[in-house]
């Protein structure tokens, strides 16, 4: 047998493990917001509500998390799904104008009935996505772009170019109300997540997920049915997004269709990369890309806490997102780590080798 | 010895997480020799070239290449000091082409811009003279792995180097190729250059080497004059246990065992494939061993894919169990009780991010269906009885199969189809990259299994493997399949070989 090096500390399985980096990650940026915000991590409880910068950044990214949870499935199986926007944005706009429309905008049947409009177009444009990818054939990345550029356009056209506005109290309670102390909008998509969670992990379907994106022509050969679980993943992913798009949309009790998650595909991606998903498809971590969109969202919340002029955002989160990149390199910390020793060793003048000392290239 | 050493290393360490992959290895290699580099699935060989390569950078030890101490940041650095390397696991370009793979990175120039015909006339000449039959501009993975495999090798001689690497270049060649292959490993070694030569075939390393490395767990256990060291001697360093003889590995007899009768479980009836392969006639009976013999492209494979489903035949009929089938896809086969093993372990058999445990119930866990999950509890029964069967190592069942040396991802492989108890099995290659003693292991499980009932159809470029285990072997030859040999006693590797150069009925 191979002779196994020192039994892994406990502290090495857990900076081995893979939500390591992104936890520290979250851990730090939320420890710098102290810094500025000496309250940052107060919560407090006001007539019946949970107030505070966490919840914050758990209810602004609670449509982050939906939207990321169903590309974590798409990554995972190596595609990619550019249309979540446009579906954000179509089914916040589906939803708004059956609640706009109908006599009595204020009762339950009509919310779930908007509700149900939106899932059930969702289940359609994902269908669509998935038969082009497993069917046809189409890259995930060109059949995807179909429906983003049309979608917004479709979803203009469900608005009619205006904001829907729309006062509904059970509408509202979706992505702005609060139950049990606590905003549903977390409340729901906690539920999601945990539902998802058990969905791929207590059945084999995460195992075949992850095979299929991580060798498609071994999967084949193995009787996975490939095909039928990729199709099922962009059609989950779309639900994902309309689920985000109805709380969007009840967040501000209005349909945009222009800007309703506009670029939120961009940050779902990298939502889904920084908890640790390869984009080259096969393991999937879940509890990493909750992390992922937390950081993100946690990200945005500092830029306004801080007082980063509008115009340098962008730069600052390039910036911040870049790093954070760098850091989760296994690669880049070995370089890091190799330099720092290089640099002491130097530091420290030593005898002579027995032999010259070559470096091969660079 | 006479020079000094082109390539030495002393006292290398590499440590994985959880294991000690090489432990104060000291090793030489000098200008003009072949040098084995030998040891059991998992002794170290791989990782020591990739060490001595840059692939993974070493945590002790000192690499000393013509005498200056170097420090190789990359293969591509190791690749300018002069070491030309072909890995264990082909790693070219599968959608380019067979010139470019050879050519990638040194493409011939010409006021700056590629010259497409130098580079395809060059890469054909490279390539008779290995007296190989491709299309150099056909793209490589339209060409099996023992033909990608030679590419890599083509493209490692090409590159005028003072070192090559050989690591198993042969697992999945037959004779000719190999001949071809030592033909050219004496020349550049006549003209001086060091080859480290890796295979787990022991006659050929006798044949071709002067001298040898033997690793055990990690360990250097010893450097030898080929001379001076007997066959059998060899094993036991390898294995670090007293052989009574090589007979003890089961390289000896064949099994004498009557071929069963009865209704065929599998008869392939006039099925072909255009382009793959003709129109062949195949019976196989619960119990029965049929062995596919051919030269490399003869059309084995693709033979034995249709009946898999892998792919879809164009004419015949193939009848299960007495009914006709269509076999529409892997998952129809699997079904009907059919499992096929893949040559081609990494692209088409294992998940490598996977670990051990996933990839052995995984064929099992896709025929029962994502709503019938496996219980971990019976997962990790699965996993650590075929382990300790096939001696897979390191014995963890949560190791990353990327992380197993070559010849234990393999028994991987093979444990995943043996879990799904099949009908009829198809292996492919099975022992390719196998060491000598888990070899004769895994070729006693296929006897068992057969004489348990379990039909089996063997595909090997080793013919006395073949020959030892099936009752009938099918000679194929311009993916034609020309002769079905009786194996009864009075079969010999030279009559199957005459049988597939005359193309005719023996
Ligand atoms: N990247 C890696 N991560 C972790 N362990 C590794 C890695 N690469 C190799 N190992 C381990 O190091 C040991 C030596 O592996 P190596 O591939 O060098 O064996 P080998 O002698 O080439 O065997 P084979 O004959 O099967 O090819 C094995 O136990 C293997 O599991
Ligand atoms: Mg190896």
């Amino acid at each position: 047998m191979m002779s196994t090096a020192a039994a892994a500390s406990p502290v090495k399985a857990v900076t081995r493990s893979r939500l390591f980096w992104p936890a520290v990650v979250l851990a730090v940026l939320l420890a710098a917001n102290l810094a500025f915000t000496p309250d940052f991590f107060a919560v407090r409880l006001q007539g019946g509500h949970l107030y505070g910068s966490l919840i914050d950044i758990l209810h602004f990214g609670a449509p982050l998390i939906l939207v990321s949870l169903g590309m974590t499935l798409v990554i995972a199986t190596g595609g990619i799904d550019l249309s979540v926007g446009s579906t954000v944005a179509i089914s916040g706009a589906l939803a708004c104008l059956h609640i706009s429309e109908s006599t009595d905008p204020g009762s339950l049947a009509t919310v779930l009935t908007a509700a149900g409009i939106a899932l059930g177009t969702a289940l359609l444009l994902g269908a669509v996505n998935g038969l082009l990818v497993a069917k046809v054939g189409v890259q995930p990345i060109i059949a995807t772009l179909i429906l983003m550029v049309a979608g917004r356009g479709v979803a203009q056209l469900i608005t009619d170019g205006q904001i829907i506005t729309v006062t509904s109290d059970p509408y509202k309670l979706i992505g702005g109300g609060y139950w049990l102390t606590m905003p549903f909008a977390i409340l729901l998509s906690a539920l999601v997540v945990l539902a998802t969670v058990l969905l791929t992990r207590s059945t084999a379907l995460g195992l075949l997920l992850e095979s299929v994106g991580g060798n498609p022509v071994a999967s084949r050969l193995v009787g996975i049915r490939a095909m039928r679980l990729v199709a099922l993943v962009y059609v989950f992913s779309a639900l994902c997004a309309a689920l985000a798009g109805l709380m969007v949309s009840s967040n501000v009790s209005a349909a945009d269709g222009n800007n309703a998650g506009l670029w939120i595909e961009l940050d779902a991606i990298l939502a889904v990369v920084l908890g640790g998903t390869s984009l080259n498809g096969g393991r999937f971590s879940i509890g990493g890309t909750v992390l992922g969109a937390l950081i993100i969202q946690t990200l945005s919340t500092t830029v306004y806490t801080i007082g980063i002029p509008p115009e340098t955002t962008l730069v600052f989160k390039a910036f911040v997102v870049i790093v954070v990149c760098l850091i989760q390199s296994p690669a880049f910390r070995a370089k890091l780590a190799a330099r720092g020793a290089r640099a002491r060793r130097t530091a420290r003048p030593h005898a002579a080798a027995p032999t010259t000392n070559r470096e091969v290239g660079a | 010895m006479r020079q000094q050493p082109v390539l030495e290393v002393r006292g290398i360490r590499k440590e994985f997480p959880g294991v000690v992959a090489l432990d104060g290895v000291d090793f030489r290699l000098f200008p003009g020799e072949v040098h084995a580099l030998m040891g059991e699935n998992g002794a170290g060989k791989s990782t020591l070239i990739k060490v001595l390569t840059g692939v993974h950078p070493s945590d002790g030890g000192e690499v000393v290449l013509a005498g200056e101490r170097v420090r190789i940041a990359g293969p591509l650095q190791a690749q300018q000091a002069g070491i030309s390397t072909v890995y264990q696991e082909v790693n070219l370009c599968p959608n380019l082409s067979v010139a470019e793979n050879i050519f990638i990175g040194r493409e011939p120039r010409r006021f700056g811009l590629i010259d497409w015909p130098a580079m395809r006339r060059r890469a054909a000449e490279l390539v008779r003279e290995l007296e190989l039959d491709v299309d150099v501009s056909a793209p490589l993975n339209s060409y099996s792995i023992a033909v990608q495999q030679l590419v890599a090798i083509v493209r490692a001689v090409d590159v005028s180097a003072k070192v090559l690497i050989l690591d198993e270049p042969t697992s999945s060649l037959d004779r000719d190729e190999v001949r071809q292959l030592f033909a050219v490993m004496r020349r550049l070694r006549d003209q001086g250059v060091a080859i480290l030569f890796v295979s787990h075939f022991l006659d050929q390393v006798y044949e071709i080497c002067d001298r040898m490395t033997v690793l055990r767990n990690g360990r250097l256990e010893g450097e030898y004059l080929t001379s001076e060291l007997g066959q059998v001697e060899l094993v036991s360093r390898m294995i670090g246990a007293e052989l009574a003889g090589l007979d003890q590995l089961g390289g000896g007899k064949r099994r004498e065992r009557t071929a069963p009768t009865g209704p065929a479980f599998l008869q392939a009836d006039r099925l072909a494939r255009r382009g793959a392969v003709e129109p062949y006639d195949l019976d196989i009976r619960p119990g029965e061993v049929i062995g596919l013999a051919g030269l490399l492209g003869s059309g084995r494979t693709e033979a034995a894919r249709l009946l898999f489903g892998a792919d879809q035949s164009d004419g015949g009929t193939l009848r299960i169990e007495g009914t006709v089938t269509a076999l529409r896809s892997p998952r129809d086969a699997i079904a009907r009780g059919i499992a096929f093993c893949s040559e081609n372990r990494k692209t088409e058999g294992l998940v490598g991010e996977l670990t051990v445990r996933e990839n052995i119930v995984l064929a099992l866990q896709a025929a029962r269906g994502w709503t019938r999950p496996l219980s971990r509890t019976a997962q990790d029964a699965y996993a650590l009885k075929w382990i300790r069967a096939l001696d897979i190592r390191p014995g963890n069942p949560e190791a990353l199969v990327r992380n197993l040396s070559g010849g234990n991802q393999q028994k991987v492989l093979l444990a995943r189809w043996l879990i799904t108890d099949p009908k009829l099995l198809i292996l492919d290659e099975p022992t390719r990259g196998i060491d000598i003693g888990a070899k004769a292991e895994i070729q006693k499980l296929v006897a068992n299994l057969a004489e348990e009932g379990m039909a089996v159809l063997f595909i090997s470029a080793e013919l006395e493997e073949v020959l030892r285990l099936s009752h009938r072997v099918g000679v194929l030859r311009d993916h034609r399949m020309v002769a079905q040999l009786d194996n009864d006693g009075g079969l010999t590797p030279e009559r199957v070989m005459a049988t597939i150069a005359s193309g005719a009925h023996a």
